[in-house]
């Protein structure tokens, strides 16, 4: 009897178109997109017909969550470093190198000066221990409050090209942007752009 | 014949496996997209004016009382408009809206002045139509002869000659929310409204309001 011979099948399968598709995939990701920063508080912005696109660079991001606690932070961490040290020396807060470090790292700071060493002192840590604290913005005896001097400090870092960015929560009342944006008016800082995600007019 | 054998070369497989490749980029392209954000979130530039007192009153009687419309943005999401000047002495001359297409905008639209038009209307027009010219000959308008026609129309100056324009006051009471700051303001971009201005509740507004019983 004749045996049946089974043809033995090629599995081989050819990966280069797959792995041509993949490297297409994977170059278009990393051009594309921007890295996402690991924010203080999670804010969830309200929607808006505008198309006009944050700024890339030279931007000081005031975030401010539901309850109206206030952050500050900039877009690059050499300029977060020196507007941290410009604060502390400000208030002569003495920080170690390990602190410096932490608040480059940091995407928002948002802690009253006299926490600020033990907050960043907490490295990892930081948005689990700030989240549940903001800047102050009450003054004091008629002086700058802290929040004005942050954005002061920004500013004398950074030079007039600054932009300010604020990133408010869709919830938060508006007595806490009246504040906000009445002390950044005191200071004559009247052009901000609001962070909004997109929506349609029909809406 | 059998030198021959031997010296033949041995035919090489060239078939490289591209597996590990294809694995390692999967992990890369997992990476991305999870660590990143694709879209870059929109923006709105808003323009305060000044505290500086004596400008802003000057501004503020700049604008005749038919083509100005004040919005008060006040708590639970309500929306209240007054046309022209406030009357503080009469309540009812706040009105009540809603937000969106059917509400505010539609009363902006609406709005007719002393001398019979519908500036809001008619700016909008305008636009729709330097938008369609836009888009048969995207050439011929960059974004800088856009936004020049875009401010003129917005100054109200049509083709059709010279039409009033109005001016919008946004009040926004302490319980209201960012979000409906943010629609207020919104409604101003789709009206395509060049003067508006976000100013504080005063005293007699705070009357006003309370009178109504509005939060």
């Amino acid at each position: 009897m004749g045996k049946v011979k089974v043809k033995k099948a090629d599995v081989w399968i050819d990966m280069t178109p797959m792995s041509d598709v993949m490297v297409l995939l994977l170059t278009f990701f990393m051009l594309t997109s921007t890295f996402v920063k690991n924010e203080a508080v999670k804010v969830v912005t309200p929607g808006s017909v505008s198309e006009i696109k944050v700024p890339e660079t030279n931007v000081l991001t005031i975030l401010c969550d539901k309850e109206g606690r206030i952050f500050v932070g900039m877009d690059n961490p050499r300029k977060m470093g020196d507007l941290v040290s410009g604060m502390a020396s400000t208030y002569s807060v003495s920080l170690t190198k390990k602190d410096m470090e932490t608040a480059q790292g940091a995407a928002s700071i948002g802690v009253a000066m006299d926490n600020l060493a033990a907050a960043l002192a907490q490295g990892e840590k930081l948005n689990e221990f700030q989240a549940d604290k903001g800047i102050p913005t009450d003054s004091v005896n008629g002086k700058m409050s802290q929040f004005q001097d942050w954005v002061q400090t920004a500013r004398d870092n950074n030079g007039k090209d600054m932009k300010i960015a604020i990133k408010a929560d869709e919830g938060t009342p508006y007595k806490v942007i009246k504040k906000m944006m009445s002390e950044l008016q005191d200071m004559n800082e009247n052009r901000y752009y609001l962070i909004t995600s997109l929506k349609s007019s029909e809406e | 014949m059998a030198k021959k054998k031997a010296s033949r070369q041995k035919k090489m497989n060239t078939r490289v496996d591209f597996t590990p490749m294809v694995d390692m980029m999967m992990l890369l392209i997992t990476f991305f997209m999870l660590c990143t954000s694709l879209a870059k979130p929109q923006t709105m530039n808003l323009t305060m004016p000044s505290n500086d007192e004596n400008i802003s009153e000057k501004d503020r009687n700049a604008a005749k009382a038919s083509q100005t419309v004040t919005i008060f943005v006040c708590g639970d999401n309500k929306i209240y408009h007054v046309d022209g000047i406030p009357k503080y002495d009469d309540p009812n001359c706040l009105k009540e809206t809603t937000w969106g297409k059917d509400g505010i905008r539609e009363v902006l639209i609406k709005h007719v002045t002393e001398d019979g038009s519908t500036p809001v209307a008619d700016i909008m027009a305008a636009k729709i139509k330097l938008d369609q010219k836009k888009l048969a000959n995207p050439a011929a308008y960059p974004d800088s002869v856009y936004d020049a026609a875009l401010t003129k129309i917005k100054k109200g100056e049509l083709e059709s000659g010279k039409v009033p324009t109005m001016t919008i006051i946004i009040k926004c009471t302490d319980n209201a929310t960012y979000k409906n700051m943010v629609d207020a303001l919104d409604e101003m971009t789709i009206c395509s409204i060049g003067t508006y201005v976000i100013d504080k509740i005063n005293p007699q507004d705070a009357e006003l309001l309370a009178k109504r019983g509005i939060k």
